[in-house]
């Protein structure tokens, strides 16, 4: 139907008389800016949008700007009562644990991407990759109250025994695996964040890996190459642009989320040492749990700096991601 | 086909459109927001009270801050905090208090063979857990008060609220009566800086918390601790002695109360009496003492002295405790303040 519509116009247009051609035209012109504007508008919008949040959240956050200035930054002395805060144990605890997720869902959703283009029959394809995307329609709290109720004690009772006896008595990386073995902490956190991140960047691998020319692959296989080989110097090369991008999709979603952390995290705004098994809080969590009761003037506007640093740190990540492939793609160029 | 869709289109953005036309609201349709912790009590007194007069109560369980924010910017009719606001500060915002309900909070705790009510504690010793400088529930402090009890070696696990809230601040304001150290290092507030712990969401968090990590202590309201059957440590009141922490003893601190202090700024946490359980709180709502419109005040007003008539049972089934009867007259003579413009008070209370 819609295909046959213009040429229907046109032979409209020119068996009618001139009139009629006139005021056809100036409607499909008023149409044509009318959908132009529309359009336009549409995305300003979401740009004035995105000004005013940043404009009221610095707003918001000017008491506390002024009263803690850079020092907010680096001071992790987070006192309601005493009305003195730091966003340092935040900052700490939403990088880390971010980092840690992307290091165990990086390679399995590599694993994931591989298996479903490459090597899974072809039958298993569709509902394997089906169910990994459901995962990312699972709701954040479900993973939260699953992480906290069934998680967290098989955590505390086989893997924090198991990593303290494996690493603990390493040096420099075993103060990371010692403390309370509780099941709540950075290292839980960071485990449920990976596993929610896995489908984004699984299903992101999977998509690009799809993509790559048959042909390339074939004459890969055709010299001989073995699977790996094709997919290390064949697919990879010729996808990395949307696999970072599936990686930073990942890394965005790690540093915002919000209620799966706060159910694991522990929310402890001291700092008491490096121990991945220890307590800490993430801005996201600390917000969370926070806002509401926040009374004091100088409390809520810390907690709306936390969220502009929050905003900060993704705007940086993201800069950094498109700088990146930038770079990619400048090289890939010159090697062309 | 194409029509067909169109017409479909046009319809759908028409009835999407009429949704947004604001349904208009009766005169005597009254809102709050605030506190969390009665806010089921409040939405069982506001059925029963429309079933039985036919107005509406809108209560938003915001939390105790956004709920003196909301009173403060007059968006709402009544606020409700689980912290009173201190004479001044009501002043100052031209504000008036009155408690509504008083409910305890439990020690909960996960000890394997101690059975509950069987674990004793004092409040020092309470305070040093939650200092960090015990860690152990062996420790010779704890021991010495439980000589019958086989208390197993086993790390403490401090379980306390991530989220700002009324609970909290109960707690920590009664850490702060009985522990010099506390009041210096850690203060009282819906949220501080904890030396040790861990952080639950809520009070189902803390409960999920302490039901799961052999070892924990927590403090949860009255009602979760029964809801869950935990088991619960009892803790030395000001008088010496170790109530059950119940109904009873809830009413016994909110009775031995001096009521008649101003504004209801009471804090009902370390009271005198044999009986009284020592971390015990009331729920206050907040009103404007100048009523911009007067009848929304009087409605108000009049819901309120409803639910302290009547309320009572209601508040029992949901394991709170009613106001003792001579609260409830003081409190009845001091809505005198909330006035409309004309200055004569909007409610008298006649029955």
């Amino acid at each position: 139907m819609a295909r046959t519509n213009p040429s229907r116009t046109l032979k409209a247009a020119m068996t009618n008389t001139e009139v009629s051609t006139f005021t056809d035209q100036t409607r499909h012109k008023l149409g044509e800016t009318v959908f132009f504007n529309l359009t336009r508008a549409a995305s300003l919008l979401t740009l004035l949008l995105l000004l005013a949040i940043i404009i009221s959240l610095i707003h918001g956050s000017w008491p506390a700007i002024q009263k803690f200035g850079f020092g907010f930054l680096l001071s992790g002395d987070w006192n309601p009562p005493l009305d003195t805060f730091g966003a340092l144990i935040p900052i700490y605890g939403t990088l880390v644990t971010s980092l840690i997720a992307l290091l165990i869902a990086v390679p399995i959703s590599f694993g994931i991407a591989l298996f479903l283009t490459e090597l899974s029959p072809p039958w298993l394809r569709t509902p394997l990759g089906t169910a990994i995307e459901l995962l990312a329609a699972i709701p954040s709290i479900v993973y939260g109250m699953w992480g906290l109720l069934y998680y967290a004690p098989l955590f505390a009772q086989y893997v924090q025994p198991t990593l303290n006896a494996t690493f603990g008595n390493l040096p420099l990386i075993g103060a990371l695996f010692t403390g309370p073995m509780m099941g709540i902490g950075i290292l839980s956190a960071s485990i449920i964040l990976a596993i929610m991140i896995i489908p984004f960047i699984a299903s992101i691998m999977r998509d690009v890996f799809a993509v790559t020319p048959p042909m390339l692959k074939e004459s890969a296989y055709g010299v001989g190459c073995t699977t790996w080989e094709v997919v290390w110097y064949v697919v990879l090369p010729h996808t990395k642009v949307g696999v970072i991008g599936g990686i930073m999709l990942g890394l965005g979603r790690a540093l915002g989320e919000t209620m799966a952390v706060t159910f694991l995290i522990g929310n402890m705004n001291t700092f008491n040492g490096f121990s991945l098994f220890l307590p800490g809080n993430s801005i996201a969590s600390a917000l969370a749990n926070e806002f509401a009761e926040a009374e004091s003037v100088l409390y809520t506007s810390a907690l709306l700096e936390l969220g502009l640093i929050l905003f900060a740190i993704t705007f940086i990540v993201l800069a950094l991601s498109k700088l990146l492939l930038l770079r990619l793609s400048r090289q890939a160029a010159i090697k062309l | 086909m194409m029509s067909t869709k169109k017409w479909l289109s046009l319809s759908w953005i028409a009835v999407t459109t009429l949704c947004w036309v604001p349904v208009s609201t009766s005169a005597t349709e009254v809102t709050g927001a605030g506190a969390s912790f009665p806010a089921p009590l409040y939405a069982k007194w506001a059925d029963a009270y429309q079933k039985e007069t036919g107005h509406k109560i809108n209560y938003q369980s915001i939390g105790s801050g956004g709920g003196i924010k909301q009173i403060t910017a007059k968006t709402v009719d009544f606020g409700a905090s689980d912290m009173p606001l201190k004479p001044e500060e009501l002043q100052k915002q031209g504000l008036t208090q009155f408690p509504a309900v008083i409910g305890g909070e439990v020690l909960v705790i996960n000890l394997e063979g101690i059975k509950p009510g069987e674990l004793r504690l004092t409040p020092m010793v309470l305070a040093d857990i939650y200092l960090g400088k015990i860690t152990k529930w062996n420790d010779k402090a704890i021991t010495e008060l439980n000589p019958k009890l086989k208390i197993p070696d086993v790390a403490i696990a401090v379980v306390r609220r991530s989220d700002g809230s009324g609970t909290t601040f109960i707690f920590t304001n009664y850490l702060s009566k009985v522990s010099p150290e506390w009041k210096q290092k850690v203060g009282e507030g819906s949220a501080v800086q904890w030396p040790v712990g861990l952080g639950g969401k809520g009070n189902e968090g803390v409960s999920a918390f302490v039901q799961r990590l052999p070892g924990a202590i927590g403090y949860v309201e009255y009602a979760y601790a029964l809801q869950n059957k935990m088991s619960y440590a009892l803790l030395q009141n000001a008088d010496g002695d170790y109530p059950m922490p119940n109904d009873e003893s809830f009413k016994a601190a909110a009775s031995h109360a001096d009521w008649s202090k101003s504004a209801f700024y009471e804090i009902l946490t370390n009271e005198p009496g044999k009986d009284s359980w020592p971390i015990t709180g009331a729920t206050f709502i907040l009103m404007q003492k100048a009523q911009e419109k007067p009848e929304q005040g009087a409605a108000t007003l009049a819901f309120f002295n409803w639910c302290l008539n009547k309320g009572a049972k209601m508040a029992q089934e949901l394991n709170y405790v009613p106001l003792p009867g001579s609260l409830i007259t003081l409190i009845q003579t001091s809505w005198g303040e909330i006035k409309d413009g004309a200055g004569k008070p909007v409610f008298s209370a006649g029955k």
